[in-house]
């Protein structure tokens, strides 16, 4: 495990944890409306036949995360990654198994409280409350967080609809809001890979201030590098199940060597 | 519990530590666990402005693409009146004698919109919200809550309107216009309430959304939006029960509390016995209970 000098205090338990979605209407190819009323009127009875497709997400996972450490996330896509982060934030209820926290882990993230309609300005304000900032808090924060998106660099854009915003700029707006605030255990899921080249490596320095204040910091990334970069342990989960758990380094080489690359991404950055 | 490892075991938990025990002696708590009914409350009021920014944010939205911008919160009510007097009115002529028969239909199409549509959105206030619900911590009852403020956000707009129309038609100025106030509090209490069951019952059956306009429809069409109650009921043509329902209906109560305010010519004695306190019982009824059966589903809402 990580090199701690004292003793640990842990803040996330994950015990055996199992989660399972269940879909509706794959119907499995025959008559579909009778299974679907079939679904309705018998309820529990028979899950199978009445065409609800259960996939099995995350599998018997178990891991114990200490305060000021920064885990990394990876495997293949469709391994469970961001699922097992959304039932660490208790977003996703848990099949079996429980998930122990310390205080609320949140997601890094503020998308869907945001409206496109709306100015970049009122986005702030909306989205700063939807994470929990009291209006005083967000008072004080404005101004850092539309100098650190660099939204007005090019003119006055804060004041116009998000719409108008080119796909970039909203992304670098979304990550200020939802960096704008300080949480015990911070879950990121790809966040790095938006923006410009400045404004990544504004970016990562920032997760790593929010890391030095966080408690923990879970990182999803399909981006080694940046895995290399900020964590100093790696969970790797492949369909679902925890295959590997130790230092950085020694997860990533056999997971490098499981997906066939060798050496870190190509396309990789410069350093950060 | 034991870890599933096809790798050579790196294992960082060692198979004999109790984690549960282990998270007990540290005062971890299980993560995504429904708060109890205090710490729900005390939670939702520290989210309240959230509510409120919320609800404007998407009442703002909405006609942000317009030519005449905000002009539509005003102008889609008196349409919608325009409509409805042309209807029932002119072509149908229910106004047989109903006196002040404009301010009549409007007051009774715009209270009803109130909670007709404080309702449909509170259907969909979670099935509709998922991306919200699944990255966002908040007490999920924010939602509905906001959906219902924004409505009524929108019905003091068309309150304006309302007045508007009211002087038109020669209808004097008067101090039971107040009475509109606590009138609206019941409601928006009453609907709130109604819309947090709507939303228990969305979240799990999405269909519901599909089957409601329906279900509001015939609700309108008995709440004497377009009609009079009571004079139906004075043709003692219908058996009694009919019309002690048809009275007790809370649209029609609420509908009926908002013209006995505002027109001078619905008078008391157009209104059921016991009204304030008819219309209290829903409230609370509807209020308190809709906000216990949500929260009691509040760690579900989300899932897969």
């Amino acid at each position: 495990m990580a090199e701690h000098p004292s003793e640990k205090i842990p803040t996330v338990v994950a015990d055996g944890v199992d989660i399972v979605y269940r879909v509706n209407g794959t119907g499995a190819g025959r008559g579909s409306a009778t299974a679907a009323l079939n679904r309705i009127v018998r309820r529990k009875q028979t899950e199978k036949a009445a065409g609800v497709r259960r996939v099995h997400a995350v599998k018997n996972v178990s891991f114990v995360a200490y305060r000021g450490e920064a885990i990394g996330l990876i495997g293949t896509n469709g391994s469970g990654k961001s699922t097992l982060l959304k039932a660490v934030a208790g977003l996703l209820p848990v099949e079996n198994g429980h998930i122990y926290t310390d205080g609320q882990p949140s997601l890094l993230g503020v998308n869907a409280a945001l409206m496109n309609d709306l100015t970049g300005e009122r986005n702030v304000h909306l989205g700063g409350l939807a994470m929990g900032m009291s209006r005083e808090q967000i008072r004080e924060r404005y101004q850092e967080i539309v100098d650190f998106s660099g939204i007005n660099e090019k003119g006055d854009f804060i004041t116009l609809p998000m719409r108008t915003y080119s796909s970039g700029m909203a992304a670098r707006l979304r990550f200020s809001i939802a960096a704008a605030k300080d949480h015990d255990v911070l879950l990121i899921d790809e966040a790095l890979a938006t923006g410009d080249r400045s404004f990544q490596k504004r970016s990562e320095a920032r997760i790593r201030e929010l890391r030095r204040h966080a408690g923990t910091v879970f990182l999803v990334s399909h981006n080694n590098k940046s895995i290399r970069d900020t964590c100093e342990r790696v969970l790797w989960l492949e369909r679902g199940e925890l295959r590997m758990d130790g230092p950085t380094e020694d997860v990533l080489k056999e997971y490098e060597a499981f997906t066939g690359e060798k050496t870190p991404k190509p396309k990789a950055k410069t350093s950060a | 519990m034991s870890q599933v490892l096809h790798a050579p075991p790196q294992a960082p938990v060692p198979a004999d530590v109790d984690l549960a025990a282990l998270a007990a002696r540290h005062g971890l708590s299980v993560s995504g666990a429904r708060p109890s009914l205090p710490a729900y409350v005390r939670q939702l009021w520290a989210r309240r402005h959230f509510i409120t920014a919320f609800a404007t944010a998407k009442l703002t939205a909405q006609y942000s693409q317009a030519k005449l911008g905000q002009l539509w919160q005003v102008m889609t009510p008196l349409l919608n009146a325009a409509v409805y007097y042309f209807i029932f009115g002119v072509l149908l002529g229910t106004k047989h004698g109903v006196p002040d028969y404009v301010p009549f239909l409007v007051t009774g199409v715009f209270v009803w919109t109130f909670t007709q549509s404080s309702i449909m959105a509170g259907t969909r206030a979670i099935s509709g919200n998922l991306g919200l619900v699944r990255a966002l911590h908040f007490p999920r009852a924010a939602l509905p809550l906001s959906f219902c403020l924004q409505q009524l956000q929108q019905l003091l707009f068309s309150m304006a309107a309302l007045v508007v129309i009211l002087l038109c038609f020669g209808v004097p100025v008067g101090v039971s216009w107040l009475l509109a106030v606590p009138a609206l509090v019941l409601q928006f209490t009453f609907n709130a309430g109604v819309s947090m069951v709507m939303a228990r019952m969305g979240a799990k059956t999405p269909d519901i959304a599909q089957l409601m306009p329906f279900v509001l429809r015939t609700w309108m069409y008995v709440s004497g939006v377009m009609w009079s109650i009571d004079q139906l009921a004075d043709k003692d043509s219908l058996p009694r029960v009919v019309t002690v329902l048809l009275e007790t209906n809370p649209a029609a109560i609420y509908i009926d509390l908002m013209r006995f305010a505002l027109i001078d010519s619905f008078h008391a004695g157009r209104l059921p016995a016991h009204v304030w306190a008819i219309a209290t019982g829903w409230a609370l009824l509807a209020g308190v209970g809709g906000f216990i059966y949500f929260w009691k589903a509040e760690e579900t809402y989300g899932r897969g």
